[in-house]
Parts: C-alpha cells; sequence; structure tokens
C-alpha cells in the first residue's frame, strides 16, 4: 500500500501501561498525541504515516509528467487539481506524524538519505496519456481499498486526516476511470494504448497492497493496536474483485489468463505478482527510483533559499513590529 | 541558515453563522503566508468562508492527566440537564 512492509517496532514499557493502552482501543477510544502511548506504537506510526506522506508526495511526479501535455485545457485543469490534492495529502499526513514529536525536516531528509521508503508503484514510468487513466483507476482504486478503513484506525490524528483525504480521493479515481473510458471507446489506437496502460499497471497495483502478511508478526501488533485494519491479501482480494467488472465494462483485458471467477470463494481467482521485482524496487533497484529522488532532492535543494529568504523576511518584520511597539 | 518555518493551527469557519473550527495545521514563516497556505490546503473545496491561523507554540492544552479532575465534577451533575425533572404532561410542554 502507500505504507508497504511497515516493521512494528517492540515495546519496552510497564506491562501494567501496556494493558490499559490495549483496553482502550478494544474500547474504540481514539489516542491523542498528549495521551501516554507505548514507544513502539509511537515509532510505528511514524514509519507508517510518514511513508504515507511520501507517497502522497513522491506520488505527485508520475502524473506532474503529463501535465503540460494533457490532451486537452478542461483535462490539463482537472490533472492540476488531481496533483494538487495529493500535495495537500501529503502534507495532512506530515502534520499527523508530527504530532508524534518528529520534525517536517527530519521526515524529508529521511526520505531523501532513503532511509524511509514511499510506495513502490510511484517507482514506475508514465509513458503516455492513457497511464493517466491508468494510475487514477487503479493507483488511486488501490489507495481507497486501504484508506477508507483507516477512518477507523486509532490515532486521532491519522484517522481525521484519513477522512479529509478519502473525501477526495473518489474524484481521483473517477477521473482516471473517465480517461479510460474514452480512450477504450475511442479509435482502435486509443484502444490499445489503454490495454497497453493497464498491462503495465496491472501488477504493480497489486503489488501496492504488499507481499501476504497472514503470517506476519509486525502486521498481527499492528492490527491489534489498530493502525492496520485488513491484511494485505484481504485488501488486494477486495481490489481485484471491484476492478475486474470495470475492465469488462471497458472491453480491456486484464493481463492475468488466471483472472477467473470462483463462486466457491465469492471471489476471483487471480495470479500474484513477481515478487522479486518488488523487493528489487523496494531496494532502489525499480525504473524509476532513481529519478523520483532526484527529482525530490533537487526540489529540496531550490527551494532552500525561498524557504530561507521567507523565514529571514518574517523574522524582520516581526523585529521591526517590537520595535515599533 | 536553516531554520523551519512555525507550526500554525488553522481555523474555518465552513458557512456564514458557524464556530471556527480547527482544521489542521500546517508550516508558514508568517501569518499572512499561513493564511495563503491553508486557504490551498484546506479549502480547495469551498469549505470555508473564513480563516483563523493561530501560531501552535502559543496554544495551552489541558494535560490528559487531568481529565479527571476536570471534567468528572459534571457527571456528579446530572440535575443540570433538563431531563432531570419530570414535568407532568398536564403542564404541557415546557
Ligand atoms: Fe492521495
Ligand atoms: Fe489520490
Amino acid at each position: 500500500m502507500y505504507a508497504q512492509m511497515v516493521t512494528s517496532e517492540a515495546t519496552n514499557d510497564d506491562p501494567a501501561k501496556l494493558v490499559a493502552f490495549q483496553a482502550r482501543i478494544d474500547a474504540g477510544e481514539k489516542i491523542e498525541p498528549k495521551d501516554w502511548m507505548p514507544e513502539g506504537y509511537r515509532k510505528t506510526l511514524i514509519r507508517q504515516i510518514g511513508q504515507h506522506a511520501h507517497s502522497e508526495i513522491v506520488g505527485q511526479l508520475p502524473e506532474g509528467n503529463w501535465i503540460t501535455r494533457a490532451p486537452t485545457l478542461e483535462r490539463k485543469a482537472i490533472l492540476l487539481a488531481k496533483v494538487q490534492d495529493e500535495a495537500g495529502h501529503g502534507l495532512y499526513l506530515y502534520c499527523a506524524a508530527e504530532t508524534l514529536g518528529v520534525s517536517r525536516d527530519e521526515l524529508t531528509e529521511a526520505l531523501l538519505s532513503g532511509k524511509m521508503k514511499y510506495s513502490s508503484i510511484f517507482n514506475y514510468p508514465t509513458l503516455t496519456w492513457a497511464d493517466m487513466g491508468a494510475v487514477g483507476w487503479l493507483v488511486d482504486g488501490a489507495a481507497i481499498m486501504n484508506q477508507v478503513p483507516l477512518q477507523r484506525t486509532s490515532f486521532g490524528p491519522y484517522a481525521r486526516a484519513m477522512v479529509r483525504i478519502c473525501k477526495e480521493e473518489s474524484f481521483h479515481q473517477r477521473q482516471g476511470y473517465d480517461i479510460m473510458m474514452k480512450m477504450a471507446f475511442g479509435t482502435p489506437a486509443q484502444k490499445a494504448m489503454a490495454q497497453d496502460a493497464l498491462n503495465r499497471f496491472w501488477y504493480p497495483s497489486l503489488m501496492m497492497f504488499g507481499p501476504s502478511d497472514k503470517d506476519s508478526v509486525h502486521s498481527a501488533q499492528s492490527m491489534a493496536w489498530k493502525i492496520k485494519m485488513n491484511t494485505n491479501d484481504e485488501l488486494r482480494q477486495k481490489f481485484v474483485d471491484q476492478t475486474v467488472p470495470q475492465a469488462e465494462y471497458l472491453g480491456l483485458t486484464i493481463p492475468d489468463p488466471a483472472v477467473k471467477w470462483n463462486e466457491d470463494k465469492g471471489g476471483y481467482d487471480f495470479s500474484e505478482p513477481d515478487w522479486s521485482e518488488f523487493f528489487e524496487v523496494i531496494k532502489g533497484n525499480g525504473p524509476c527510483n532513481a529519478e523520483r529522488l532526484e527529482a525530490r532532492q533537487k526540489a529540496w535543494d531550490d527551494g532552500a533559499w525561498f524557504r530561507d529568504g521567507l523565514m529571514a523576511h518574517a523574522s524582520k518584520r516581526a523585529t521591526a513590529k517590537v520595535a515599533a511597539e | 541558515m536553516s531554520s523551519e518555518w512555525p507550526l500554525w493551527e488553522i481555523f474555518i469557519r465552513g458557512q456564514h453563522g458557524l464556530n471556527h473550527r480547527h482544521v489542521g495545521s500546517l508550516h508558514a514563516p508568517d501569518a499572512e503566508m499561513a493564511i495563503k497556505h491553508a486557504r490551498d490546503v484546506y479549502t480547495r473545496r469551498n469549505e470555508g468562508v473564513s480563516i483563523w491561523v493561530v501560531p501552535s507554540a502559543t496554544i495551552t492544552a489541558s494535560s490528559p492527566s487531568d481529565k479527571g479532575p476536570l471534567f468528572e465534577p459534571a457527571n456528579a451533575k446530572v440535575y443540570r440537564h433538563p431531563t432531570f425533572f419530570d414535568i407532568p404532561d398536564e403542564v404541557g410542554k415546557m
């Protein structure tokens, strides 16, 4: 997902406090920043929310790539609004992470140094305009699967950020599907572009949910703390079940001959993605890892004089105001 | 020089007649920029008609451990609620 393979942190806290904390979570109470919380809960959340925030920010790059080349002015305005929303999502999430005692600059530096990750999906290139359709439809679609249940997560600031984000995501997915409809019902060449985009984004989208974690101790801890609400396999299955009929409507073929309705389980059978590819991308060896981090590094470096300049101006004005009083 | 922009808490009046409500926070060098950023971050879809920005550092919050002493006394004063009093039906709506 936007936060993939988040390992939970061990906790060495007072057992009585831990029991009381777990009871609050089991009772459905929200944990707020100033409340007592286990060290592991705090650290795991910083990692998870931080990774989620980084994904929103880096996730602007593959779509930002097409803003200047959108086929119409209307499409351009829509894509711009969508990418701007993702910036907003990143900001909501960074603020939620900061309530846990990490600073914005620390988070940014951890992303740039590679210490913190972002979702594997954004290391794939967007080669054609149809990819804007596939990204909105599949990538935002997969993100929604994960974000909707996270609105009920136990950490208050994270849950509230998710509520805001979910309100905006459905626009993202629908504008993507709208592009896919235009392409799939267009000329044969346009339809072929749509099919090609689906072919390239199908498995990377399935990878967004991360490898199976049904036996993972980290996931079990995170689920007990309600900072993870479903297993990766559950969400992946839901995503496939939702997406296959949408592809059928478009007259497009899911690039997996194993996709077949399974009456017994009440869902589709499908093939697992190539997990060795996933681990390579996570390690930094995906098609665009270097390019994405370079772009973020450049934005950070090029913006330094501006951030500092505004700060200097603000302090100068504050001093002048004090002097005048 | 590299100092992080300070944090601001953002309050938005959603519609005329409503209170400003806390919606989140953001970083900005000064109050003027905080309002501009708040416009972009929190009101992209007509969510507000007015914005307040407050430096986070100036907020004093009650501490979670004071929850008992602060709020429990009110629990014992049920007579503060109108439903505490039984008024006979004959009296009419009150
Ligand atoms: Fe997003
Ligand atoms: Fe989105």
